[in-house]
């Protein structure tokens, strides 16, 4: 796991939501690394908490949003504690960001050049006539057929893979080290979804960043990511490479949610089926957040809450790791 | 064809998206229609699925929304156990045929009226159709459809903020079956829940057709999901059918060259790491859909025969596709 010198490290990252009624807790004490050229995958329901992770470490909480404990670091730099205007610096030229909608991350009054031009002299040092053949020639590599006429249109004018291209296009504008993608092709259709896949794994690795890739679909995280955390709840339940927590998960969720999804290659009458569903932010169970949903709770799971711990190749947090009575 | 419970021939329906009248006169613009469905034919065997599946825009809501009669059909004809239906007036007729199908929607954060209990959105088809008199008969009946679909008999008296996504759409598929229906039309019926709250929902769904002998019209745009739930599966392309077939041979043999490419297109989670050769092209604005075969311009098989006539839906050994590619034995 230790890879020599992560490029981004989250540690015991802790996110609060001050509410009249009290204070809910959004995320729990989340460890996790990223290497430089690594894909992460990051998974989950929705309220899992996986786009706040994401919004955490590009410094954009929604107020009242906070962060209440815990280190974010981007190349060994603290930067979670930066001023608004230090991260301004940081956001876009060393984490990259993209977003749901292409149709709401543009912004329609500007031309795609505009939009380009602006996020490529911002962070670096270019004449505009430099920036402009740039930001072309990043439109070309996002297959965007003729880009010269292209460039000067507005974004109603894109179809929504268009679209998202731009984006794409924006985000790696100024080389990141690290794009932070949440749910970048959910608002797509299947065909233009893995379009939109194979370009970001193309790209990124040309450009050598590392990617969060956050999203709720399985097939996109087993595409695409190197390692893949799984969220339930505002924690992380299970963490390892992608291969072994889809082939032999430890976390009884992880099992679960992969069995409650259709396959395309087997037959079968039922689904598996998780009982219940997540627990809100407001009752969130004492000991593991899971046990009211897990089919082998013990006495333990209710009292006392589980960390990540060893299981094979991947990390789960779970006590039925620790007493070795794995499924 | 008989053995049909629902049978579709030749259905279109063609919406105006001219501008406004002046605005026609002064500015010299024609009128412009979009061919939302444009002459689809089908049957579904009774206490079977057929599921529709293509991308955004081409037409399988439309098709829906056509069967229960929330749009007329500009063109063709929808049969009810082998009664015409899309030409009977509104009237006590109507208000038969109507009670026998039903329809689930897809976002069940918008059709759950927020104000009303439960009991009031369960009971409203019985009350409308009087089916249930009294207010005591009302609350058992409820509390029964309550039940079969794996919620509590208590939670009528709840309203629908109360409910997660999934406890929302089993809601819905309650006031569905209420009026005993034998026909349901589920437009995207999981597409806005979380992945085990689908499965659950997919779960209740079977159990009620296996119990209850339903038969679905299934809209979905997740080929996997479609794969488990579905007997029958049709491919929509630009308001058109290109390809109907037995689910087993349509998943192993995909003969119409965009019912390959939807498949190619779906990431595999058992699979890791596999390459896939990514789709080519996107959908065309229907307002102006290509000559010929709508697909020609992404078609790797296109040719100028593809471009110039558009191919028909024909029968061969069960399987029905609209590709000349396919006919001419090219592909």
């Amino acid at each position: 796991m230790a890879a020599p010198a992560p490029l981004l490290e989250v540690k015991n990252l802790r996110v609060e939501f001050p509410t009249r009624r009290g204070t809910l807790l959004a995320l729990d004490d989340i460890s996790f690394s990223i290497a430089p050229g690594e894909i992460l995958g990051v998974v989950g329901e929705s309220g899992a908490g996986k786009s706040l992770t994401g919004a955490a470490i590009i410094g954009l909480l929604e107020p009242p949003g906070r962060i209440a404990a815990g280190e974010i670091r981007l190349e060994g730099q603290r930067i979670d504690d930066l001023p608004y205007e230090q991260m301004r610096v940081i956001r876009g030229r060393k984490i990259g960001a993209i977003f749901q909608d292409p149709l709401t991350s543009l912004n329609p009054l500007y031309t795609i050049g505009q939009q380009l031009v602006e996020t490529i002299q911002t962070h670096l040092p270019v004449s505009a006539s430099e920036a402009r053949e740039r930001a072309i020639k990043l439109l070309q590599e996002t297959g965007i057929q003729a880009a010269e006429q292209r460039i000067d249109q507005y974004p109603h004018q894109f179809s929504g893979g268009m679209r998202q291209r731009v984006v794409i296009a924006l985000a790696l504008a100024a080389e990141p080290k690290l794009i932070v993608a949440d749910e970048p092709t959910t608002a797509l259709d299947v065909s233009i979804q893995a379009q939109i896949i194979s370009l970001l794994k193309r790209l990124t690795k040309v450009h050598g960043a590392a990617v969060m890739l956050v999203t709720h679909d399985m097939g996109v995280i087993a595409e695409t990511c190197d390692r893949v955390a799984v969220m339930y709840a505002g924690r992380i339940a299970e963490i390892g490479p992608v291969h072994d927590v889809i082939h032999s998960p430890s976390h009884p969720y992880t099992v679960g949610l992969m069995g409650s999804i259709p396959a395309m290659d087997e037959d079968r009458d039922r689904l598996a089926q998780i009982e219940g569903a997540m627990p809100r932010l407001t009752a969130i169970p004492r000991g593991c957040a899971f046990n009211p949903r897990c089919p082998q709770v013990m006495d333990r799971c209710r009292s006392e809450r589980p960390d990540l711990m060893d299981a094979g190749p991947t990390r789960a947090a779970c006590w039925l790791v620790a007493s070795k009575v794995r499924t | 064809m008989s053995a049909n419970l629902i049978e579709v021939r030749d259905l279109a329906k063609t919406f105006d998206v001219s501008a406004p009248w002046l605005n026609r006169v002064v500015e010299r613009k024609p009128r412009q229609f979009v061919h939302a469905v444009d002459g689809v034919s089908f049957g579904i065997g009774r206490g079977r699925t057929l599921a529709l599946v293509g991308e955004s825009g081409c037409g399988k809501s439309t098709v829906a929304r056509l069967l229960v009669g929330l749009y007329a059909p500009t063109r063709g004809e929808v049969h009810f156990e082998g009664q015409r239906i899309d030409t009977i007036k509104p009237g006590a007729e109507l208000r038969a045929v109507r009670r026998c199908m039903q329809m689930i929607f897809q976002d069940p954060y918008a059709s759950l009226n927020p104000r009303w209990k439960v009991l009031d959105i369960v009971a409203e088809p019985l009350r409308e159709h009087g089916l249930v008199a009294g207010a005591e008969a009302q609350r058992a009946r409820v509390g029964e459809l309550l039940r079969s679909v794996g919620l509590a008999e208590a939670d009528a008296e709840k309203f629908p903020h109360q409910f997660s996504g999934g406890q929302r759409q089993r809601i819905s598929i309650a006031r569905a079956l209420a009026t005993q229906p034998e026909f349901l039309v589920c437009d995207e019926p999981t597409s806005a829940l979380d992945v085990s709250v689908q499965a659950q929902v997919l779960n209740i769904m079977k159990d009620l057709q296996k119990s209850r002998g339903l038969t679905y019209l299934f809209i979905s745009h997740n080929l996997a999901v479609v794969r488990h739930v579905s007997d029958q599966v049709g491919v929509m392309y630009l308001g058109r059918l290109v390809e109907l077939a037995d689910k087993a041979e349509l998943f192993a043999r995909p003969r119409h060259p965009y019912t390959r490419m939807l498949l190619d297109a779906i990431p595999d989670i058992h699979m890791s790491g596999r390459s896939r050769t990514p789709v080519q092209g996107e959908v065309p604005n229907p307002l102006n859909p290509p000559s010929g075969c709508a697909f020609h311009p992404r078609c790797p098989h296109a040719n100028d025969r593809c471009s110039r006539e558009r191919p028909a839906l024909a029968e061969w050994k069960g399987i029905r596709v609209a590709c000349h590619a396919v006919e001419e034995g090219r592909l």
